[in-house]
């Protein structure tokens, strides 16, 4: 990754980030309605709610959330960024880590009663799903001997091939990062549940739009690590990873539809019961692959 | 259109409603009427919230509840009164506990009157208050949004029922209590 590459990235990423983002979520509201029987919002429905909130009224409950948030926002950026220009994907995950945490921050920073218990649940799922995320990475490296994205374009077989089990995990943690049912249990974008509206219970106006527009960056991102699954030396593969991910996301939607909310216990236990199976036979995959000589 | 008109968050609340009119509301949020089809979402946060719909006669515990809920919300915003009682206090106007319609709480800017007011009528009302919205969202825009004034703390005694107040009513009954035992014991 060069510093140019990194720009070019940067800007398009800044730009085409929240584009897609906001057309997923559109299409997942129609797509949601439709499956329900109803006709559903206007494609750009989450458009217009973004912009109707930042032409609220300004008014925070402390000066720091709204700073928070936007930090969240950057951090998100820079990780997409980083990822998108085939950077180092140990720091594309510890950036978005530091986005979560900065939107835990700025949820307890309110002194909420609601809040407070939405952001111990976000961060209940931060445990959750982290340790995929970073075997992820682990087995990243023991396939490519590189960290960096970009080493996928020298791959003669795609990742998915050598790594199912991995892909498979990635698979039950991202209902969880894309604050899908039955995982949303910080906050969901289905109207009404029992805890007001999880972590974003105190913010409004402004910091709700920035919110949104966070989970849109990180929306293309998340599909962009299955894409990464599905990458390989030719430059017409780059196709494929995005039908694969837009499939998947289709997928996410069916989930989403389809269960009700778990509890935490039962979503921490799996996702780690799933993360430790899923390396642990992938190793044991590898190690036959390569004819016993990992 | 602007964009405030296209995505209007509900806030329901019930006052004291005889749960008619709040079976009416959420049967508007029913997939049958589809309120998503113009942005429309039911929102349990007063401060996501664009339209409060508030459905029941008001009374004396109710008002600071109201009023704490109305201030949570941004401006623009606005109140939609759902069913008669809501309007005016409806068939329990008269009752010793009920002070009136939600308008002795906070300012309300659509009536839709009906008992229990139909799925259709609250459509209606939240068509015509999102006039309302655009114009106070423009109105914010321009910086010349004054903030409503809640009407003065309004208390049972003071409530006119049968011309005259319930207090002044008390105060007479007691006086011709006292007359009476007087009379009595001479
Ligand atoms: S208007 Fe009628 S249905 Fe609605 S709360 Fe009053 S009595 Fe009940």
């Amino acid at each position: 990754m060069t510093p140019l590459s990194f720009g070019v990235a940067l800007v398009a990423f800044v730009i085409l980030g929240p584009l897609l983002g906001c057309f997923l979520t559109g299409a997942d509201r129609i797509i949601t309605a439709r499956m329900q029987g109803r006709v559903g919002p206007p494609f750009l429905q989450p458009y217009y709610d973004v912009r109707k909130l930042l032409a609220k009224e300004r008014r925070s409950l402390n000066s720091f959330q709204g700073y928070y948030l936007i930090l969240a926002l950057i951090m998100t950026i820079l990780s997409g960024a980083f990822f998108f220009a085939g950077g180092n994907i140990l720091l594309v995950v510890f950036l978005i880590s530091l986005s979560s945490l900065f939107f835990i921050i700025a949820a307890y920073s309110t002194r909420s009663p609601y809040a407070e218990v939405g952001a111990g649940r976000e961060i209940i799922q931060v445990l959750a799903y982290e340790p995929m995320i970073i075997l992820l990475g682990v087995f990243f490296f023991l396939i490519t001997d590189s960290f960096d994205t970009s080493a996928v374009a020298s791959l003669e077989l795609p990742l998915v091939v050598a790594l199912p089990l991995v892909f498979a995990g990635l698979l039950f943690i991202l209902t969880i990062k894309l604050r899908k049912s039955p995982f949303d249990l910080s906050f969901s974008h289905h109207a009404h549940q029992e805890l007001v509206k999880g972590i974003t219970t105190e913010m409004s106006g402004r910091s709700l739009a920035v919110v949104e527009i966070t989970h849109w960056y990180e929306n293309v991102l998340f599909l962009g690590y299955v894409g990464l699954f599905f990458v390989w030396a030719p430059p017409s593969t780059l196709i494929l990873a995005v039908v694969v991910a837009l499939a998947v996301y289709f997928l996410e939607i069916v989930i989403d539809n389809s269960f009700a909310r778990v509890k935490w216990q039962f979503m921490l236990s799996w996702s780690w019961i799933v993360s430790l199976l899923c390396s642990a036979l992938s190793l044991v995959l590898l190690a036959v692959l390569n004819g016993f000589v990992v | 259109m602007s964009e405030s008109v296209k995505s209007p968050w509900v806030l329901h609340y019930d006052a004291s409603s005889c749960n008619g009119c709040d079976i009416e509301v959420l049967a508007a949020l029913t997939p049958l009427y589809d309120v998503e089809r113009f942005g429309i979402i039911n929102t349990g946060n007063p401060k996501h919230a664009d339209l409060f719909l508030i459905t029941g006669s008001v009374n004396e515990r109710q008002v600071p509840i109201i009023r704490q809920l109305y201030e949570q919300m941004l401006e623009p915003k606005i109140v939609i009164a759902c069913g008669i009682c809501a309007c005016t206090g409806g068939v329990f106007k008269e009752c010793y506990n009920t002070l009136g319609g939600v308008d002795v709480a906070i300012p309300v800017d659509v009536y839709a009157p009906g008992c229990a007011i139909r799925p259709e009528t609250i459509i209606d009302a939240v068509v015509e208050g999102l006039g309302i919205l655009e114009e106070k969202r423009r109105l914010l825009a321009a910086g010349s949004l004054e903030p409503a004034e809640l009407p003065k703390q309004p208390s049972a005694a003071d409530k006119p029922v049968r011309g005259e107040t319930v207090a002044a009513a008390w105060q007479k009954a007691i006086a011709n209590a006292l007359q009476t035992a007087g009379q009595e014991e001479q």
